[in-house]
């Protein structure tokens, strides 16, 4: 094939990725190099304008990418090579996908004429990753490399946002044509709406201020659209209770009383008994998860009118039928209810609403995440109380998955967006330590830990090395009770209590395997050493420690709604 | 109940596969799906027959839109519209059955495109239930192989689907 030359100096495609990721603004690439990438990688060494971090597994290249972006708002890149740099990358891929989360894959390609042909680390890349990116490309022709990126960069941030792949072939890098970034890109056949209409505005606040017992419950898409000042402005202008789901953490400080803590399977009893006996209920850049409502059948409540607005119309209507719909940017749609409300001459029933928060009093009485701690045992839900009280609430926190999970998310309160990081669709067990990484390069001077199981760590465990490496000072809480936790808590309660290769047997000394990495640790048995170590830990900016505490190994996580039951079948920890 | 979208989307590489895994993965039906490129090269048009409640045919729409190079979705059993579906059908004709099988074809407005000693080759057009009742009338044993091309649907009147 004969390429058109353009005029203007003659790039290759390896020079035209490295200078498309800067003109994007890209501070750091977390990658893994391979032979289909070595162009590219021959380019970042002759830059400065950002930093490569090389990882030790492609999987933890996308998870750090992922947690650069949760907790920053940029966009996060990596970089992988073809065949099994792909599919070690897909699991990250789909846990941001899962999450909504703005990255960019770069990942290359075995030259175009061996496309096909069954060639040394090839696979379809596209293919593999289509049901698990928002979008990806293939690119044939050098001359389409820079309107590609740009096109990725723009549909990964704008709309729901998402991952996008560019899959590009060897030789592609190698080609040469003339180089101009576009400054704007607009597509035909992406055009995301992102403005919510205005009579439906209306009519959400007029129902809004017509309720009599109102919940307001918003999810992830107030922290990826950046719109905590507006729905905290929002909550504390109407007076009404306010949920945050597993992904929305942080949307509205968790310390103030109006918060009710999290909905869903383990959430508090107060915020699972005002989804449900609501008479309006307002749903937030959220999704009526399977894990937050139970069954859809039993949520259902005669006369109760549900508002929900989202930017993805496929997510209204999805699980639960609503009353309003309303499609548009979170942040935008709260900022138009607000000035509404200001106008308004009708103000919030007060008489009802007092009523209301007396009910849900109530329920908070039953003070669902009492535990009964020991002075025996090291209780989990104690260590993240005094993480809590140590970081003054203020830290960065990542999670694996599982019970330190939901532990994490219940003790540790969330007063900022963008503090809690961890894979809530996917529930992707692995990601806490690079996602504790991509936070702090993200986060340079602040406070990180990594709240983990002795299961999930050691399944990304091979990321010290890069910490090491790179100097990277995160803390991480292994809350190590010697079992698959959830697993053995469902096996507790749905199977007989048949313990099926839920025990953890035979596990490393994690306070030796630190030190092997280059780093510190400490092994903490007694309740009465948690404090002094977490306090050790944290004094010490500038090093990583593993704190490996030996947790109760019978403890489970409450409330609980069991799978496919309704919200108000709640286990709670005083009724076993 | 059955729908009929009609899809314009890029003519793009891979564009066709985004759809069919879309159906797969989230457990939709596609009776059938029939795509070209439309007048415009840089666009083809894609009719998909499937069937579901509202609510399924709801999603399935949000859905499609969704897909990065879908550029305009409408369900054409919306409103009033034409649908067509070709069939090439090649029966056993011979001896005494031929004139037989030919007066079918003529009833049908069938066009016989190919004949051999002991066959027909038949083109039909039509609506699906045309098409099923064809081959209905015809002995199942004289039914040596046939190819359908599944619907392709256009709005009636003044209803058009275009950029």
């Amino acid at each position: 094939m004969t390429q058109k030359t353009t005029p203007g100096p003659q790039l290759t495609g390896a020079e035209i990725v490295v200078r498309c990721l800067a003109e994007e603004g890209v501070k750091f690439v977390f990658g893994y190099p391979g032979g289909a990438v070595l162009n590219i990688y021959d380019e970042i060494f002759k830059q400065d304008k950002f930093k490569h971090v090389l990882v030790r597994h492609e999987q933890a290249a996308v998870h750090a990418a992922d947690a650069y972006s949760r907790s920053s708002q940029d966009v996060g890149v990596c970089l992988v090579t073809s065949g099994p740099g792909v599919t070690n990358a897909v699991t990250g891929i789909a846990t941001a996908y899962m999450d909504s989360v703005p990255i960019v894959i770069i990942s290359g390609q075995v030259p175009t004429h061996a496309i096909g042909q069954d060639a040394f680390q090839e696979c379809d890349t596209v293919g593999i990753t289509r049901p698990c990116v928002k979008h990806n490309f293939l690119v044939k022709d050098v001359r389409d490399l820079a309107v590609t990126i740009k096109k990725a960069f723009y549909i990964a941030r704008t709309g729901r946002p998402g991952p996008v792949l560019v899959d590009i072939p060897k030789d592609v890098t190698a080609n040469k044509c003339a180089f101009e970034y576009p400054r704007e890109i607009s597509m035909r056949s992406y055009q995301p709406q992102g403005k919510g209409h205005g009579g439906q505005i209306k009519k959400a606040v007029q129902l809004l201020l017509d309720a009599k017992r109102p919940m307001i419950y918003t999810g992830g898409g107030i922290i990826l659209n950046d719109a905590a000042p507006e729905l905290t402005r929002l909550v504390r202008r109407l007076g009404y209770p306010i949920t945050n789901t597993l992904m929305g953490l942080g949307g509205y400080p968790a310390t103030d009383p109006q918060f009710l803590g999290m909905p869903g399977m383990h959430g508090t009893y107060e915020a699972n008994m005002a989804m449900q006996e609501c008479d309006v209920l307002i749903a937030i850049g959220a999704r009526f998860d399977d894990r937050v409502i139970g069954n859809p059948g039993h949520f259902y409540r005669e006369g109760r009118k549900i508002i929900h607005i989202d930017i993805d119309p496929s997510s209204i209507s999805k699980r639960v039928r609503v009353d309003v719909p309303i499609v548009g940017y979170v942040k935008d749609v709260l900022a138009e209810m607000n000035d509404l409300i200001d106008a308004s001459e009708k103000q919030p029933d007060q008489a009802a609403l007092k009523a209301w928060w007396t009910q849900i009093k109530t329920w908070q009485a039953k003070e669902c995440l009492k535990y009964r701690n020991s002075d025996e045992v090291i209780k989990p839900q104690f260590v993240v109380q005094k993480l809590y009280e140590i970081t003054g609430g203020d830290a960065f926190i990542t999670s694996d998955v599982g019970q330190h999970q939901m532990w994490a998310a219940q003790y540790y309160k969330f007063d900022k967006p963008r503090r809690w990081i961890n894979s809530g669709g996917l529930g992707t067990m692995g990601v806490g330590l690079p996602y504790a990484m991509g936070v702090q390069l993200a986060h340079p001077d602040a406070t990180v830990a990594c709240i983990t199981g002795e299961a999930s760590i050691q399944m990304c465990i091979q990321e010290l090395s890069t910490c090491r490496q790179y100097h990277i000072p995160v803390k991480i809480v292994n809350l190590n009770n010697r079992y698959l936790g959830m697993v053995r808590q469902w096996q507790e309660f749905f199977y007989g209590n048949r313990h099926a290769e839920s025990y953890m047997d035979a596990l490393p000394d994690f306070v030796k395997l630190a030190e092997a990495y280059g780093h510190h640790g400490i092994r903490i048995e007694k309740p009465g050493d948690v404090e002094g170590a977490l306090r050790e830990a944290f004094k010490h900016r500038e090093k990583l420690f593993f704190l490996d505490f030996i947790t109760d190994q019978t403890e489970n996580v409450f409330p609980m709604v069991p799978g496919g039951k309704g919200l108000t079948e709640m286990i709670l920890a005083e009724e076993l | 109940m059955r729908h009929i979208l009609s899809v314009l989307l890029e003519n793009e590489p891979g564009a066709l596969s985004r759809v069919v895994g879309l159906f797969s993965a989230r457990g939709y039906n596609i009776d059938s799906l029939t795509v070209s490129p439309t007048e415009d090269a840089t666009m083809s048009r894609m009719t998909i027959v499937t069937h579901g409640n509202d609510d399924v045919i709801e999603q399935i729409t949000k859905q499609l839109n969704k897909l990065i190079e879908v550029v305009k979705v409408v369900d054409l059993t919306d409103g009033n519209h034409i649908e067509r579906e070709l069939m090439l059908v090649k029966v056993r004709a011979a001896g005494k059955d031929r004139e037989e099988i030919k007066r079918m074809a003529d009833i049908f407005r069938g066009r016989i495109l190919d004949v051999t000693s002991k066959s027909y080759t038949i083109e039909l057009t039509g609506d699906g239930s045309k098409l099923d009742a064809f081959l209905a009338a015809i002995e199942p044993e004289f039914i040596l192989e046939t190819v359908r091309t599944g619907a392709s649907g256009i709005g009636r009147g003044e209803r058009i689907l275009k950029i």
